[in-house]
């Protein structure tokens, strides 16, 4: 029989909003129709739209029932995959009267419609899974009890400071004794990597372009202020795509950490601006990989290309900007990592420390075990599955990657087993914050053996209140259309965000987390270092988990 | 005798689980042997076969045993057989140089340990010229009698006792203060909260001796050993490795390129405990130092010839009370006290001016 064509009572080529991600609860009683929530949906997923409605009223004392049709003004979600409401909640927040707001509809089956043309489902945000992960699940329990006193994390004195760069081990140290004490003994000609003093929780690479212009301002000027203010060394990582030609030739550049990716986008700019450069940068990281897409490289969509991302970038406008997966003049791991590090080690005259940084993966450990071989590599970053991006394929985002917690343990029992912990800081990214706890997070993470953790999400939902979670929330950073301003190129959107009240909550934020880190560091016992590898004072109510990371279990 | 009497006055800051003695720079009836090394420990009858046929076939040559007598005690457990021998070396090793000779004693200790370690037939503790090493479980005044060294002519002129064996981890032998390898000797007054990255650190140096770890506070004599043998360091940077300075406080000091280097690349070894550590190195130098916020007491006194180094000063009043009080020294966080061989000088070296 041929299928119903033309006017269809049934709807049955519609799909239903149970279908949808999130549902729009709209009150008609409380609506104004200013039109507001219509205005600012960044998906267009709802519209006014108009309604004839049927009312049937009596008066009288005999029942005279009369029927009246009335022409009604709506708000109303469309029922098109490719207008999904993302669920931000852009409309709650404009609306006078609470009358709208989305609502999360567990059985949504998104994934079934949206690669509508045959286009793969693309996203911005994170691993869209609201799990605790093994982080949170970590608890502290070695406190130092009545058989010695705890530290006092209000009086005491603590130093919360971690090294980034290649350690020597001691025995290599050219040291000589001059008058019964040690002395530097320049002659020898030995190489001394450059190390530098850092805060152990740094901000993690995001670029201009994926972000706007006043988030990354913002988090920029909040790291200066840190550092210049607060004297908390907090360092933060460029990500691909350049950065200000202003802020390369400024003093401010030493809080900042270059990364170099497979597209090289921005080196022009960089390379050009070396000659002037008044500080060395606090390091370079190559990016080799990232947790939240492993396999495939940085992609900044056209629609956020714009003018003065094209001309950091030294790209043309409204292109799409794909860094492929690996860095194509590459062929193999010795070859590849080593002349990497060399060359741009050699670029600052071997005073910047340059580092990798892999996604999460069970190879982790031979990158790790080829860079311990290298002089002039100055660390690893590994980034765990639940780490972010503003760019990727849903399949990527969602499936693709490690968890922290094991790669980074396992990559530091390696590292334990040759002796050479203390020599090649690793850095954890990937999911430090999830549930908000960041302190927590990173201190579980240092003691598992981590020098370093790196946030991305956690700085933007805490300091510019971005809407994305593990929901499928909002996660709209790929179309250039963030409710927040975050991550957009659109004037008319990023001045919905100001770039001082971003840098307030930075340094709020990370004077924060400076207590909370001296508030678990205290109880244990640990005050002068930063309790790398101190994995005793950890424990898990997961006796698989225990074994897997060689910690306790308790219950 | 004289020390655990001084331990006896500071019962209130130890539990009296046991009791550990090393002794330096023997007199009486080893006065004469200084030269040989002498394996301390104790075994049992099976054990005491097994050690004698390890040491035959190593070439070792027992020279002297002494054995402590032995006064039952309620409360202390005897085992069968305390003993220290002096052994003459292997004659293939006797022209080889000390370094030489202290690896092939530690190894010959460790091979000891290993050999009766699991059915506990045989504890070695020390294994080195003019040191004797003594250990039981019980408590500290008792455990003395019962070793029987309120009647025996044994002597030394260092000695370092100590009275607890153990905060948090199991009351064991090879767990008792004080640690010895190779010449250095330290015990430790405090919890190590760092003990296990500090493990794992020396655990990797690939040296035989830094194994064992029963007790948080062998990592302090490794790191000792560590600092001043491996590495070649004076004695007092000793103190900057497990109580690194800031580094706006390097930056006064006079070393401080190397002092910086030191503290990248010894990370792994800084304390960051309540602790006070008091040892001697091979050379006869006592020291005390403290954790880089000083959370545990402390007291050196005496005059020349005689010092004490304790945790309380009623321990001192005990041992030297005829020594002028005001001249005791308590340091502080910054501070090294470092005594000199035969107790001839005292000087504390203060971290911050180098």
């Amino acid at each position: 029989m041929e299928p119903a064509a033309g006017v269809r009572l049934d709807n049955n080529h519609k799909l239903s909003l149970r279908e949808f991600p999130y549902i729009v609860r709209w009150r008609d009683d409380r609506c104004k129709r200013c039109g507001r929530c219509t205005a600012v949906c960044p998906v267009k997923a709802i519209e006014a739209t108009v309604k004839v409605q049927r009312t049937v009223t009596s008066s009288g004392a005999v029942p005279t029932p009369t029927a009246v049709r009335t022409v009604t003004q709506v708000v109303e979600q469309v029922t098109d995959m490719e207008r999904y409401c993302v669920g931000c909640g852009s409309c709650t927040l404009v609306c006078p009267n609470e009358a709208i707001e989305p609502e999360f509809n567990p059985q949504n089956k998104l994934l079934h419609y949206k690669n509508k043309g045959g286009d793969a489902y693309k996203r911005g945000g994170r691993r869209n899974d609201p799990a605790l992960s093994t982080l949170d699940r970590l608890k502290f329990t070695r406190i130092s009890m009545l058989t010695d006193p705890a530290l006092d994390a209000g009086r005491h004195e603590f130093r919360v400071r971690s090294l980034l760069g290649r350690v020597l081990p001691p025995e290599e140290l050219p040291l000589v004794m001059e008058n019964g004490r040690l002395a530097v003994d320049k002659s020898s000609g030995k190489f001394i990597p450059p190390v530098r003093e850092i805060f152990p929780i740094m901000i993690g690479s995001m670029s201009i372009g994926a972000l706007s212009p006043p988030m990354w301002e913002g988090l920029a000027m909040g790291v200066a202020y840190l550092n210049e203010v607060e004297n908390i060394p907090v360092v933060m990582c460029s990500g691909e795509g350049g950065m200000s030609p202003r802020l390369l030739r400024s003093k401010y550049l030493k809080y900042f950490i270059i990364q170099i990716a497979s597209g090289y986008f921005g080196w022009d700019e960089i390379v050009r601006a070396i000659p002037h450069m008044v500080e060395d940068p606090a390091a370079i990281e190559i990016k080799y990989g990232q947790g939240a897409k492993p396999g495939d490289g940085g992609l900044l969509m056209a629609q956020k290309v714009l003018k003065l991302i094209a001309k950091i970038r030294g790209v043309p406008q409204f292109v799409d900007l794909a860094s492929p997966p690996t860095h194509q003049t590459k062929y193999s791991i010795e070859e590849a990592v080593a002349k990497m590090i060399q060359s741009m080690s050699m670029a600052w005259g071997f005073r910047v420390p340059v580092y990798p940084k892999i996604s999460g993966t069970k190879t982790a450990k031979a990158v790790l075990n080829n860079l311990a071989r290298n002089p002039y590599a100055a660390g690893l970053c590994i980034d765990g599955e639940d780490g972010g991006t503003g760019a990727a394929y849903n399949v990527s985002m969602d499936k693709m990657g490690h968890p922290i917690a094991s790669n980074l343990r396992e990559c530091y029992l390696d590292l334990v087993k040759q002796g050479k912990q203390n020599e090649l800081p690793l850095i954890a990214a990937g999911g430090i914050g999830k549930k908000g706890n960041l302190a927590a997070n990173a201190a579980a993470l240092i003691m598992l053996g981590a020098s370093a953790v790196a946030i991305g999400k956690y700085i933007m939902q805490t300091a510019a209140d971005c809407f994305g979670d593990e929901y499928n929330r909002c996660n709209l950073c790929n179309t250039g259309k963030c409710p927040r301003g975050i991550t957009t190129q659109d004037p008319k959107l990023y001045r919905r965000l100001d770039s001082d009240k971003v840098a307030e909550r930075v340094v709020e934020v990370f004077k924060s987390a400076d207590v909370e880190l001296r508030k678990i560091f205290a109880p244990m016992g640990r005050s002068t270092e930063i309790p790398i590898g101190m994995s005793d004072g950890l424990s898990i109510d997961d006796k698989a988990i225990a074994e897997r990371l060689g910690i306790s279990y308790a219950c | 005798m004289e020390p655990i009497l001084a331990l006896e006055t500071m019962k209130e800051g130890h539990d009296g689980s046991g009791l550990g003695l090393t002794l330096k720079d023997l007199g009486g009836e080893f006065a004469k042997l200084k030269k040989y090394p002498v394996l301390s420990g104790i075994c049992s009858r099976d054990g005491k076969k097994l050690l004698d046929d390890y040491m035959k076939r190593a070439g070792f040559r027992l020279k002297h045993e002494w054995t402590p007598k032995i006064a039952p005690k309620k409360g202390v457990v005897a085992r069968d057989h305390y003993f220290a021998r002096a052994y003459d070396y292997p004659a293939s090793c006797a022209n080889l140089p000390m370094k030489a000779k202290e690896d092939l004693l530690m190894n010959t200790r460790l091979a000891l340990r290993c050999l009766g370690e699991k059915d506990e037939s045989i504890f070695a503790f020390s294994f080195y010229p003019d040191v004797i090493t003594l250990k039981e479980v019980g408590d500290p005044l008792e455990v003395a009698e019962f070793f029987g060294l309120d009647r025996d002519r044994i002597s030394a002129k260092i000695v370092l006792a100590q009275g607890r064996q153990n905060t948090n981890y199991a009351i064991y032998l090879y767990a008792c203060h004080p640690f010895f390898i190779q010449g250095f000797c330290s015990m430790t007054n405090g919890e190590n909260t760092a003990f296990v990255p500090i493990r794992e650190y020396l655990s990797g140096r690939g040296f035989p001796g830094y194994m064992g770890y029963n007790s948080d506070s062998e990592v302090f004599t490794h790191i000792l050993h560590y600092t001043v043998r491996q590495l070649g360091y004076p004695l007092h940077y000793y103190k900057d490795v497990i109580t690194p300075l800031k580094a706006a406080e390097i930056d006064r000091r006079p070393d401080a390129g190397a002092v910086r280097l030191m503290k990248q690349s010894l990370r792994s070894l800084c304390i960051d405990g309540p602790n006070m550590v008091i040892g001697f190195t091979p050379d006869g130098t006592c020291f005390m130092v403290q954790d880089s916020k000083k959370l545990r007491p402390g007291v050196v006194g005496g005059a020349k010839g005689k010092y004490a180094l304790m945790s309380e000063e009623c321990g001192v009043d005990r041992a030297i009370p005829e020594r002028e009080r005001a001249k005791d020294i308590f340091p502080m966080k910054y501070d090294m006290v470092i005594v000199s061989p035969d107790a001839q000088e005292v000087r504390v070296w203060n971290q911050q001016q180098g």
